[in-house]
């Protein structure tokens, strides 16, 4: 059992940015284990994909190839990453720590009597693997132990996809075995929910509420602060869970993924779900009443505080500031 | 329709933690708990289907003493029984070993339906339901925000990311992660913890510890990912000053 294989996921028909940063994290983790990096791509009319990956220093590439592939099941990519794996006998199989990858690696994972260690935030040497409990709260060091290859998937944004070296790699396609009763589920195309009318993405200024606001009546506290600072208002989950703000202003891995200048983020303690949304702000800066709220990890300003009274001050000082 | 729906008792979101001595886990003395969030839903979604098209609702929970009050407040809510494998080293269980304890418990009762939240708040493996699955040779979906039972199975709505969704048809019995948020939770009524006193609770042993494929070595406060500077002071001071360097350090307002 030898070897690193990394499986690519399509968003779109193109190598999802995410794929390229779980290709950089198996980058990584070859290095650490002096072991050569491959990847598979993995659907039906797979040779495009395959194309955007020769360029890079990778071994070789597999074109898993099936009909059946066309559209992602769970029991279909199971079962096809199941037979190449066990034709490949890899060391480490690399995913990146997607919604998908969440729906069928674990199952995958346990066919070889094995668990994934999932939203991989580090590797070092060992290899020990990083990830987060507690909500971002705490870290954890994972190991893989006895035989049997080990599964891993990387969190968005972990590692640096512009990493990824060029090289040349060789291509060959790999058939798996699918028959049309072993896909029990029917998906439909996917759908937008409600109509996006709130553009977060491309908002300057973003003021963010979460659970610390504590109840519906306190919003209007924060709209004000955003109205002064002229800022979109946004959401962590649990606020758009409520109700109390609506789901096109959720901020995180489920609703927008935000870049602005600034993002004030009020009474949010920083669950990673959120916390990946809003990795490409420029400035951050958090009111939470709690010291140790993962949110000030990342923030470059922090306030402890209660937020009934650092609002209303905030929005004050904005409004003198302007005159 | 019989429905089992498997539960996590986790600490409660805003409880200060510790690292234990040993560095492998937090310190649990003086911690509180709680039912785990998407567990919730899960129940809830469990209620509802019971109301809509008749059955029961047992809940499944893994894990030591402590978890009592847990399995009461969802029996008070509206689950007909439950059970609880008694297990006190729940932590040096993988996720695998974790599924294996709740399909040995599930298999006796062959329900048509397994509900279960599609994470927990703790660990956040987000990996149970789908390896449960797998172990009981059913078909699942994951991130489930509703379930509609049909005549063929289930259609159920799922939730992608950045605010797309997808519906996907399953036979039955199957197994459904829940996502939050999907429906409003209830409480407990007064009467609902009243009856929950004698609603049938089966205890059972956990199976015995075998070696796990992935081992939890050591927990950690995370590194700072950059320096941050806190201000203090009254709230007027720290707003003030905030707004200063925000305008003057940092430039962007």
């Amino acid at each position: 059992m030898s070897g690193i294989w990394i499986v690519i996921e399509a968003r779109d028909g193109r190598v999802s940015r995410i794929s390229w940063e779980a290709v950089s994290a198996g980058q990584k983790l070859a290095a650490l284990t002096n072991q050569d990096f491959n990847a598979v791509v993995i659907g039906a009319g797979t040779e495009g994909l395959a194309a955007e990956v020769i360029a890079k220093a990778l071994g070789k590439i597999v074109r898993i190839e099936h009909p059946r592939l066309a559209a992602y099941t769970p029991d279909g990519f199971t079962l096809a990453l199941q037979q190449f794996i066990e034709n490949e006998r890899p060391a480490q199989v690399v995913f990146p720590h997607t919604y998908q990858v969440r729906d069928y690696a674990p199952k995958l994972a346990a066919r070889f009597g094995q668990a994934l260690i999932g939203d991989v935030t580090a590797i070092s040497e060992g290899p020990v693997f990083t990830r987060q409990l507690m909500q971002g709260r705490l870290n954890g060091s994972y190991r893989h132990s006895g035989d049997g290859p080990c599964f891993v998937s990387v969190q968005a944004g972990a590692f640096r996809a512009d990493a990824v070296q060029s090289g040349a790699a060789t291509v060959t396609v790999f058939t798996p075995t699918i028959e049309a009763a072993q896909i029990r589920t029917r998906h439909s195309e996917c759908f937008r929910g409600a109509a996006q009318t709130v553009d977060l993405a491309s908002a300057q200024l973003i003021v963010g509420v979460g659970r610390g606001i504590r109840d519906p009546a306190n919003i209007p506290l924060a709209q004000e602060l955003a109205t002064a600072l002229g800022a979109e208002l946004g959401a962590s989950r649990p606020i758009c869970d409520a109700g109390w703000l609506p789901i096109e202003r959720q901020i995180g891995s489920s609703g927008q993924t935000i870049a602005p200048k600034l993002y004030l983020a009020l009474g949010i303690s920083g669950a990673i779900q959120h916390m990946v949304g809003i990795k490409g702000s420029q400035c951050i800066a958090a009111v939470n009443k709690d010291p140790d709220a993962p949110i000030f990890e990342a923030a470059d300003y922090g306030i402890v505080g209660d937020l009934m009274e650092v609002i209303p001050a905030l929005t004050e000082a904005v409004k003198t500031a302007k005159q | 329709m019989k429905i089992i729906v498997a539960i996590k008792q986790v600490p409660e979101r805003d409880a200060q933690m510790r690292i234990n001595a040993a560095g492998k886990w937090i310190e649990e003395s003086g911690l509180q708990f709680a039912l785990n969030e998407s567990d919730a839903y899960a129940l809830e979604e469990a209620l509802q289907l019971k109301e809509k098209h008749g059955g029961e609702v047992i809940v499944l929970t893994a894990g030591p003493e402590r978890v009592g009050p847990t399995i009461r407040e969802a029996l008070a809510k509206g689950a007909d029984r439950a059970i609880h494998i008694d297990c006190n080293d729940l932590g040096a269980r993988d996720a695998l070993g974790v599924a294996r304890l709740l399909a040995e418990a599930v298999k006796p009762e062959s329900p048509d339906l397994i509900l279960t939240g599609l994470q927990s708040d703790d660990l956040g493996q987000g990996q149970t339901g789908v390896i449960l699955a797998e172990l009981l040779g059913l078909p699942h979906a994951s991130l489930i925000l509703h379930v509609d039972k049909t005549d063929a199975g289930l259609t159920v709505k799922r939730e992608l990311e950045e605010g797309w969704f997808q519906t996907i048809d399953l036979p039955t019995p199957a197994v459904l992660t829940i996502q939050s948020g999907g429906s409003k939770l209830r409480y407990a009524t007064l009467m609902g913890i009243k009856r929950a006193k004698t609603k049938e609770l089966h205890t059972v042993a956990a199976a015995e510890l075998t070696a796990p494929a992935v081992i939890l070595e050591r927990i950690a406060l995370p590194q700072k990912q950059k320096p941050t500077q806190i201000l203090s002071g009254t709230p007027k001071e720290v707003a003030a000053a905030l707004v200063e360097k925000l305008k003057f350090e940092a430039r962007v307002l």
